[in-house]
């Protein structure tokens, strides 16, 4: 789960990690308010789950009360990477002597963190790991260990910090890793954090994504959907407990597991067809869950054609071709299909579409290139 | 032979007495797998299939002598169930839970490489060695014992791809099931080295697909080390966008790193053969293992 940079930042707060002041906001007149209560200059931030934010457009820098309002009021009527833009933080801009970046994420080779900081921060950190690789500093955590104040202390030092403000920046540093591990991030990170005029360091933008499957030890993210971050179908998946994934191709696809779904898609790749989605039915899926996997594939308006892919293991044939008769039945499917279904209770599964006049295929590879053929006599 | 688990394989089920613990328990002895005891908290005297319950790890190993386990325990118990086992001397443990914390599975992994004992998964199939033992969830009628080592990251496409070789007359050692999750016990420079000390394996199908850079460190290590054993890939995702998970937890790309072609450019350059469609790599290891 992705936070908005103002969620983030209320946990930085809460580690006492210094963040500029500021407040969330979601209509123009409110931004006014709230930056009436502000120093000026103003940053004013478009809220949206996405990476290049400020590239894109999404921070208005402005000297004015005035100004703020009408910064919020483009921005509310501004859509970022296809997400429209619902709510604002504005904040106190802050004087900047250096842009530094600090964060944590999973290292899946040491099955472990990692933490990565750089002295140049404020873009994205794999521009500045290509480019200069010597400026990112790379900390594998001893997951027997934990990261330690000391460690924070060594990269504050290796950064090119002394004195007093080793401790200082340290502190933050290690204040984040307990941030990320009490709220079980897979990623944590501030960039840039800065270095004031003054010698300060204050977080200036936060990014924390969740792990999804520790949101039940974290109770106050439930039921919480960013509006424009899914598609319907995938908010439709997500309540189903269904792995969907929009593409933007015309063909649909059903398969149980994920590694086969991928290799479905690449099979339709390889034929020459588009694959306009990623849906997981999962293992063991009941008839009902079939005819909804299909409902949500078919609501996509792009898609011209069906590909029903299933080896069954602890999925059932007889219970998914029940599902694709109930899903025809409800829905009128009125689009070409192809089904392939092969693996536990195959005969039986086989036999009920038969006998419903529906052909059933053996080869995945087959039927990928029949679907494709389909879509291209269409044209 | 084959590799991690073989015929004197004697398993715990912890969560035995849950649906997915007792049918597979149940699959899993018709196979001929030793399951030696069972574990649920709370149910210690029963019996399931059979099979004697006990409350803790601990009775169970004492009473049993078991040496291996598998776990269907839920995701927020599962690590909690994978460190008792682990403490109470088990040396390889196959969780098949999906949806475990990446902070639960750190600790789980960093206690069993302090123990010594290999963990298969999480959000695995599980490990076959046909005709001899199944750890696992896999249908077993699609494998058939001989010479080709499998491992995958995957499920079905992995049963996709077994039971292709299994037509062509070519059978498995071992079948392991790495798991879909970031952070795996596993990964595939550890099993190619396995393989490569098994008698039995004379070639390896090699079953990656898009998020990580497993593969890429696999095909470095088959350069470094000469590996001598004919390995053949398939990667799935060439298809995949960025930044979307495919359904594994593990299957995303993260701005340029993970794609499908990284990492079959780097099985390229490593001599390995890239399987363009599942069907392909039973067709490659039949020229490979004839000649």
């Amino acid at each position: 789960m992705k936070l908005l940079e103002y969620e983030a930042k209320k946990i930085l707060i809460k580690y006492g990690i210094p963040t500029p002041k500021g407040g969330f906001a979601t209509s123009a007149i409110q931004a006014r308010e709230i930056a009436s209560s502000l120093k000026p200059p103003f940053a004013v931030k478009a809220q949206v789950p996405v990476a290049g934010r400020g590239k894109a457009g999404g921070i208005l820098l402005v000297n004015s009360v005035d100004e703020v309002e009408k910064a919020a009021e483009k921005l509310l009527n501004m859509q970022i990477k296809g997400i429209p833009v619902r709510s604002l933080w504005i904040e106190e801009k802050i004087n900047v002597k250096k842009e530094l970046y600090f964060g944590i994420t999973v290292d899946r080779l040491n099955k472990s963190y990692v933490v990565i900081a750089s002295s140049e921060g404020g873009m994205e950190i794999e521009t500045v790991a290509a480019k200069t690789p010597e400026k990112v500093i790379r900390f594998p955590i001893n997951p027997r260990l934990g990261f330690r104040a000391y460690h924070a202390r060594q990269i504050a030092k290796k950064i090119g910090y002394s004195g007093n403000q080793i401790s200082t920046l340290g502190n933050i540093f290690y204040s984040l890793y307990l941030a990320g591990m009490e709220c079980d991030a897979e990623l944590i990170e501030m960039n840039p954090i800065v270095e004031t005029q003054e010698g300060n360091f204050i977080a200036v933008d936060a990014r924390i994504i969740i792990d999804d499957n520790a949101l039940f030890r974290h109770s106050e993210y439930k039921g919480r959907i960013v509006e424009g971050e899914l598609s319907p179908q995938e908010i439709e998946a997500v309540k189903n407990d269904l792995a969907y994934v929009k593409l933007d191709g015309n063909i649909g696809v059903i398969g149980n597991g994920a590694g086969l779904v991928m290799a479905t898609l690449d099979a339709i790749q390889l034929y020459g067809g588009k694959p306009a989605n990623f849906l997981d039915i999962g293992g063991g899926a009941p008839s009902d869950k079939m005819a909804t996997a299909i409902k949500i594939v078919l609501s996509d308006p792009n898609v011209e054609a069906l590909f029903i892919n299933i080896l069954g293991g602890i999925t059932r044939c007889d219970e998914v071709a029940k599902g694709l008769l109930e899903a025809r039945e409800k829905l009128g499917i009125n689009k070409p299909f192809v089904i392939r279904l092969v693996g536990t209770n195959e005969e039986e599964g086989k036999r009920i579409l038969t006998e419903a006049g529906i052909h059933v295929l053996d080869s995945m590879e087959e039927a990928a290139q029949r679907v494709t053929e389909i879509i291209k006599s269409k044209r | 032979m084959g590799i991690i688990v073989n015929k004197n394989t004697r398993a715990i089920v912890q969560g035995i007495t849950g649906a997915q613990g007792s049918f597979h328990t149940k699959l899993m002895l018709e196979y001929g797998t030793k399951i030696v005891a069972g574990v649920t908290p709370g149910k210690g005297g029963t019996k399931i299939h059979d099979v004697p319950v006990y409350d803790t790890v601990e009775e169970a190993v004492k009473e049993s002598m078991a040496n291996a386990s598998i776990i269907f325990v839920p995701a927020p118990f599962a690590a909690d169930a994978a460190l008792e086992a682990l403490e109470n001397g088990i040396k390889t443990v196959v969780i098949i839970t999906e949806h475990i914390p990446i902070k639960d599975a750190i600790n789980v992994m960093a206690y069993a490489g302090q123990v010594g004992a290999t963990i298969v998964g999480p959000n695995t199939p599980g490990i076959i060695t046909p005709g001899e033992c199944k750890l696992g969830i896999m249908p077993s009628h699609i494998f058939k014992s001989g010479v080709v080592g499998m491992v995958s990251r995957s499920g079905t496409l992995t049963y996709e791809i077994a039971a292709g070789l299994t037509r062509k007359q070519l059978g498995q050692s071992t079948c392991v099931g790495l798991g879909g999750d970031p952070i795996v016990g596993l990964n595939f420079i550890d099993v190619l080295k396995f393989f490569e000390s098994d008698q039995q394996t004379r070639a390896v199908a090699l079953i990656g697909e898009i998020g990580g850079n497993l593969e890429e460190l696999a095909a470095e290590y088959i350069i470094k080390s000469n590996y001598p054993k004919p390995v053949v890939a398939f990667i799935a995702g060439r298809s995949a966008p960025p930044g979307k998970r495919m359904g594994h937890a593990g299957a995303i790309i993260m701005g340029k790193a993970g794609t499908a072609e990284s990492k079959i450019e780097a099985f390229q350059k490593a001599g390995v053969e890239v399987a363009e469609k599942p069907s392909d790599v039973a067709v490659l290891l039949e020229k490979l293992i004839k000649h």
